[in-house]
């Protein structure tokens, strides 16, 4: 970056950008100066006085504006009478910095002995007990005694639920207003605040119900004393008794990196996951995550998880071993040649999908699977997503994103994190949506279109952009006026917003399926559900802004591998053609009874699931699979990164990894495939056939890269309790375009919606069978599937 | 040479007149040393709370990984332990313990101490693996033992004033 500035630290020259701290600089160099209420993710407060260190700038001539030089031919330097605090103050040209001398240690010393007087002092008992900021920069910096007297320590509520989740410890807090200042500058859910003055300052919540975020947890760990903690891991166990495996968030297709907190219990003899708490990736998550994939983890260690093979016999469900249950399903794949056909739901790994998709091309001799549930668009983002090297978290001047039919927040929380931030450095957001959505407090423009109008508006936009040559006939007839009246938005605002697409250098289109159509009808995929997907394909074909890092396409995927799941059929040639008269139906997680849909009729049902779901139970064998903690894996999120998740838990019962039982079919039908021995080995030969995998071995999606802000490890600094990447950070794949170089636009009539038309609305907290085992997590689920004023329905 | 024989046989007789320094265990019991370290057990404050506040300092410093502690937390209606966190699960494996007296230093409460029992012996393993129910003491005499229903907020410390001072 231009605008290197040269300062001394501790008569160390180092050369930061223009604008930064002295902490951060002092950082780059390896210096901690200890701070309490600076994050290098908020803006700087200057609250605890802890990172007082002593600076001098060089003397200038007022004649001249050069700086005075000594007999030695080096500027004078003028030291500040006072010592001032490194986190709020920019370095400046010549700047000299002390941090480690006498007077500044005596802050230090000062500051700390100071806030202990109203701690508690209470590590034995306290949750961040042996990864605190507190308990460290103390031993570090602070004084061994101190002048205070015990007695005279104030006693406030150490049981203070600021919501149905996290307990606020009023004595242990130290007012650096870190929780705060998250909530509002990163999760812009104002719903903490302080109240009361001096010593009693205290942390209360502004919300009714209270603590009403959806990122609530996070402030729990750069909290950097125990004051706040979950209802989840409260007493559960203390840090250095974990073991932490890096992990992959299930939840959604942001693919937010995980660290599981695990312990073997001795009571039990089970290994279980007491804490997620969210593992550094710049790229993906930075260091957040969303409450539902903290606390969602419980699922892992359900009591109502399978735990061995069941097979009908007399009408019921009953125990079986693996060996009488993989002999049936090959013995009714193999006969009935031809009639079988496969589902696969999208929280499945690459593995798994990619195993199934084989089994079927080379054991069962069909391409026949369906992915369940339906989305549309998959192929359309394989090809034209955004490029290799996107980094939502570096946009800023110059971009534009347009998001269209999709609630970020609801469906993609982090997402809606970074493109807020985006949004602040200065990315322009047009967000165009039939109902209100948080992402509107950040747009540059909100167009509310009518339900059913969305694939029109983004016509709209192209053809006040007025490009897109290969659709130019279409296109032509959907002016900005025309538009106007279909959706209902305000000709001047579509203008508006395609000018600023045209202005864009980079472009990136995010959609959802906020929309009123069925995207599947009779096992075809219709026309009304892939218009969006194309026209939003179209538009960034168009406008030239496909196949580039930070430009393409970017889909709210309802589940968290629906990219690698397609992809993975897609490499296997799968194809679904809708057939009745059925001798076997193979489905593999997923439960579309359980969705309020209907199987096709079939004389032989496999399931291959956690839970004895709804679809299940129909079952004519049920074969138990491994959730993600139990085993290895890869997924692929929604920006196409692959990223690695490692067995964290041991398996429960006899259940196994679904590409397990699948190559265990596999062999009982005569396959020779004895050498995919790990997923490992399947991961291998994924990343040596599908072209776009090339370069997904196991070994380069375990690389991490060196990320700033620098957290974990022996890090003091960072404050907060946050794990650095020891799991890798992933592999963003290439898109389509980038491989071959081919795009091209083609045209589908948009759908007209009529009066009938009900927005299809998705939302984080509704209930379902994973989510629903997490008790701690109840509170927060909602079963209508919206309130029914905004219940949108057509024109 | 034969006064070497007398010599060695003056002694054998004069020894016959010693009292013996072998004692008839386990009828008789030799004193142990004051400062002896023998089998743990978790104390009680005096109204019969137990002082184990579960914070697991004790399994961080035994070198032999013998000890485990499950924490969970007090309610006024259901209280083990001052404060909010008490030890659900407590197991010492005397297999794996070397009676070194770390948990003991380690234990801010003064909760688990050495006492002089050395009699562990036992016809299986598992059953060397000492649990709760068979560390804690007895409540003091007249005392009710855990969970005890309690005055709300009476006990929002997770030491008692008794706690601070330590015993000798
Ligand atoms: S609760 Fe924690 S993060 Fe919030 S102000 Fe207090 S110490 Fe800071
Ligand atoms: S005496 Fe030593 S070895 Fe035995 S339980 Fe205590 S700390 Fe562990
Ligand atoms: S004042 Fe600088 S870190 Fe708090």
């Amino acid at each position: 970056m231009a605008d290197l500035i040269n300062v001394y630290i501790n008569e160390v020259l180092v050369s930061v950008p223009k604008g930064t701290v002295i902490v951060d600089a002092a950082k780059k160099l390896g210096v901690n100066i200890p701070v309490f209420c600076y994050h290098p993710k908020l803006k700087p407060v200057g609250m605890c006085r802890m990172c007082l260190v002593e600076v001098g700038r060089r003397k200038i001539d007022r004649a001249t504006g050069q700086p005075l030089l000594d007999a030695n031919n080096q500027p004078e330097i003028a030291w500040g009478l006072k010592l001032e605090t490194g986190c709020t103050t920019p370095i400046e040209e010549g700047m000299q910095v002390r941090t480690q001398n006498e007077v500044v240690k005596k802050a230090q010393k000062d500051v700390l002995e100071f806030l202990l007087t109203s701690h508690p002092l209470d590590c034995p008992v306290c949750d961040k007990g042996g990864e605190c900021p507190l308990q460290n920069l103390t031993l570090q910096f602070g004084p061994g005694t101190t002048r205070f007297d015990y007695n005279d320590k104030q006693h406030l509520d150490k049981h203070y639920p600021l919501g149905d989740i996290i307990f606020l410890d009023k004595e242990r807090c130290i007012q650096c207003a870190r929780c705060i200042r998250f909530q509002d500058e990163v999760a812009d859910d104002r719903v903490l605040g302080f109240y009361e003055r001096g010593r009693t300052m205290q942390i209360d919540t502004l919300s009714e119900p209270g603590f009403d975020s959806k990122f609530s947890g996070n402030t729990t760990d750069i909290c950097p004393v125990g004051a706040l903690t979950t209802r989840d891991f409260r007493f559960r166990a203390r840090p250095w008794e974990m073991t932490h495996v890096p992990s992959i968030c299930t939840h959604c297709a942001v693919g937010c990196n995980l660290t599981l907190g695990t312990r073997r219990s001795a009571r039990d003899r089970q290994w279980e996951i007491l804490r997620v708490m969210p593992r550094q990736n710049e790229d993906v998550n930075e260091i957040w995550i969303c409450d539902k994939g903290r606390f969602g983890h419980h699922f892992t260690r359900s009591q109502a998880r399978l735990t061995t093979p069941l097979v009908r016999k007399n009408g019921q469900l009953a125990e079986a071993t693996w060996d009488e249950a993989i002999k049936l399903v090959a013995e009714r794949l193999n006969v009935v040649y031809g009639h079988v056909v496969g589902f696969i739901g999208d929280r499945v790994s690459n593995e798994d999908a990619y195993l199934f998709g084989k089994l079927f091309r080379e054991g069962v001799k069909t391409t026949r699977i369906a992915n369940r549930p339906h989305v549309a668009g998959a192929d359309l983002v394989q090809k034209y997503g955004v490029g290799s090297g996107t980094n939502l978290g570096a946009l800023g001047k110059g971009t534009v994103v347009l998001i269209v039919a999709g609630d970020v927040e609801e469906t993609a929380p982090v997402y809606m994190l970074r493109l807020r931030a985006a949004a602040q450095r200065g990315a322009k957001l047009i967000v165009a949506n039939a109902r209100e959505t948080k992402m509107d407090r950040y747009a540059a423009n909100s167009l509310r279109y009518k339900v059913g109008t969305e694939t029109q508006l983004v016509y709209g936009l192209l053809n006040a952009v007025n490009q897109g040559s290969g659709i130019r006939d279409q296109v032509a007839a959907y002016t900005p006026a025309k538009v106007a009246e279909i959706t209902g938005v305000p000709e001047a605002e579509i203008t508006a917003a395609g000018k600023l697409i045209a202005e864009a250098k980079d472009l990136i289109v995010v959609f959802g399926d906020e929309q009123p159509y069925d995207i599947m009808v009779n096992g075809q995929y219709t026309d009304a559900g892939r218009a969006l997907p194309q026209a939003c394909a179209n538009l960034v074909v168009a406008t030239g802004h496909a196949g580039k890092a930070n430009n393409g396409l970017l889909s709210l995927w309802p589940h968290n591998n629906t990219q690698g799941v397609f992809d993975m059929l897609a490499a296997n040639g799968a194809q679904w053609t809708p057939a009745d008269g059925l001798k076997a139906l193979y489905i593999v997680g997923s439960d579309p009874i359980g969705e309020g849909q209907t199987l096709p009729k079939s004389e032989f049902t496999i399931v291959q699931e956690l839970f004895l779901t709804e679809t299940a139970k129909q079952a004519d064998v049920v074969l138990p699979a491994l959730s993600f903690a139990e085993r290895d894996g890869t997924f692929t999120n929604a920006e196409r990164r692959v990223q690695r998740y490692y067995k964290a838990i041991a398996p429960l019962g006899q259940a196994r990894a679904d590409w397990e039982i699948i190559r265990m079919v596999g062999e009982q039908l005569g396959l020779k495939w004895t050498h995919y021995l790990t997923s490992e080995g399947v991961m291998a030969e994924i990343a040596a056939t599908v072209p776009q995998y090339s370069g997904t071995e196991y070994a380069a999606l375990a690389q991490v890269t060196e990320a700033w802000p620098p957290v974990g490890s022996n890090d003091l600094y960072f404050g907060g309790t946050a794990y650095d990447n020891r799991g890798g950070v992933g592999v963003q794949i290439k898109s389509g375009v980038e491989l071959d170089g081919q795009s091209e636009m083609n045209w589908i009539e948009p759908p007209v919606p009529s009066a009938e038309s009900t927005l299809h609305v998705r939302q984080l907290n509704r209930h379902g069978t994973l989510i629903d085992q997490s008790a701690v997590y109840q509170p927060r689920l909602i079963d209508a599937p919206i309130e029914p004023a905004q219940v949108l329905k057509g024109a | 040479m034969i006064t070497e024989i007398l010599k060695g046989m003056f002694i054998t007789f004069r020894e016959i007149f010693k009292p013996p320094v072998t004692i008839q265990y386990p009828e008789v019991k030799r004193p142990v040393r004051q400062r002896f370290r023998g089998r743990h057990e978790l104390r009680r404050y005096a109204d019969g709370l137990e002082r184990c506040i579960g914070c697991a300092l004790c399994a961080a410093a035994c070198p032999a990984d013998a000890i485990y502690v499950e924490a969970s937390e007090n309610t006024d209606e259901q209280r083990y332990s001052p404060g909010e966190r008490y030890a659900k699960t407590y197991e010492i494996n005397m297999l794996r313990c070397i009676f070194c007296g770390y948990c003991e230093d380690a234990c801010p409460t003064d909760a688990i101490v050495l006492t002089d029992a050395y009699e562990l012996s036992a016809f299986s393993r598992k059953d060397l693996i000492y649990t709760k129910d068979m560390l804690i003491v007895p409540p003091p005499a007249g005392k009710p033992g855990t969970p005890q229903k309690v005055e709300e907020g009476a006990y929002n410390r997770s030491i008692l004033p008794e706690g601070l001072v330590s015993e000798p």
